[in-house]
């Protein structure tokens, strides 16, 4: 399936979940969040949140600004 | 462990004893009162931005000299290469973190925006920010009271950027927004307040905290806005992009506190002519012919 991760289109195998996309991005245990789809999953559901084709995850955290 | 104390911590109510040793004052120094926002109190009335540092170090100086308990940070998509944190430096520093929405244009991206800075922040405060055009950053009122009204509803002390229009100001705080933060002049142009008269119009009438947001370029705006009845300014650029940060940002706390101490107590009203400060009766009957020299 493919997905798109901040972004950027990957390939990955189906059961992939959202807590296994943001270790790859990140080992930070706190200051990061994650919407699929344009919808916030709390941290709580990273773990039970499987992706499927065409998904679209964004991976925030806070930054200098304002 | 915090490096600065606030001093809504060292406030004892009821205590009246003036002759406690430095650094434990009972009660705040006029112009420092804590500013309440929604249910959270502020030891400092100035509210500081992140951006525009040019390192975390100088950032970190710049925000210990402002005095500042409430800090203002971006969400952006995690970039695994940066290398720091905004958020370590304010967790070291004891400063609370405002999240904003800033690079939203619609009140839907908004509303997401503020919904994930709680989820990673752990914090319901949000500085909305819509804007309307990418070169005066301008806020787009519709966008913005309409996010502003689903963000109240989902529970968020909303904090919202606003043009200096009274009557935009007030259909914010009728919608529940906690401040309001109307714009001096458009961020990081340093241009000062270019409409004072809209901005007494707001603090007039306001039943909630104003607060400055953008246009400070250095300390006598700030003192302005806090002599225009404003509670508290939000600065960024003037700060983290002057040649000297931790010096601007000692300059700005201290134009806060002149600022709200020449509010309360009151100016004297402007003149078209001169009124003598010296007794007008009683002047010798001098000679006005007589030579300055003899």
């Amino acid at each position: 399936m493919r997905i798109r991760v901040n972004g950027r289109e990957r390939s990955e195998s189906a059961g992939l979940t959202l807590a296994q996309v943001v270790a790859g991005v990140t080992d930070a245990v706190g200051g990061v969040a994650a919407a699929v789809n344009e919808n916030v999953v709390p941290r709580s559901r990273w773990d039970t949140t499987t992706l499927g084709d065409g998904d679209r995850v964004e991976i925030l955290t806070a930054v200098q600004g304002g | 462990m915090p490096e600065h104390r606030t001093t809504a911590d060292s406030t004892t109510a009821g205590t009246t004893d003036t002759a406690t040793a430095a650094g434990t004052a009972t009660t705040a120094q006029p112009g420092a009162e804590p500013l309440t926002i929604g249910g959270s109190t502020f030891g400092s009335r100035l509210i500081m931005g992140t951006g525009g540092a040019p390192s975390l170090e100088i950032l970190r100086s710049a925000l210990l000299a402002s005095g500042t308990e409430l800090t203002t940070v971006a969400m952006r998509r995690l970039d695994p290469g940066t290398q720091g944190s905004v958020l370590s430096v304010l967790e070291r520093l004891g400063i609370r973190v405002l999240p904003n929405t800033a690079g939203c244009y619609t009140a839907g991206e908004a509303v997401l925006t503020a919904q994930l800075a709680r989820e990673a922040l752990g914090t319901d405060l949000v500085k909305l920010e819509v804007i309307a055009d990418e070169r005066t950053l301008l806020p787009d009122p519709v966008e913005t009271l309409d996010a502003a009204e689903t963000l109240v509803d989902d529970g968020f002390t909303v904090l919202p950027y606003t043009s200096d229009d009274p009557v935009l100001a007030r259909k914010l705080e009728d919608v529940g927004c906690a401040a309001v933060m109307p714009l001096g002049s458009p961020i990081g142009s340093g241009l000062g307040i270019r409409n004072p008269h809209n901005f007494q119009l707001i603090t007039e009438r306001a039943g909630v905290p104003v607060i400055l947001d953008a246009g400070a370029g250095t300390a006598s705006d700030v003192a302005l806005a806090m002599e225009l009845g404003c509670d508290a300014v939000m600065l960024a650029s003037a700060v983290t992009r002057a040649q000297h940060p931790a010096l601007m940002a000692t300059a700005m706390r201290h134009a806060v506190q002149a600022g709200r101490c020449a509010w309360q107590a009151g100016r004297i009203p402007r003149r078209h002519f001169a009124e003598a400060s010296s007794p007008v009766g009683g002047v010798a009957d001098l000679d006005p012919e007589r030579p300055a020299f003899r």
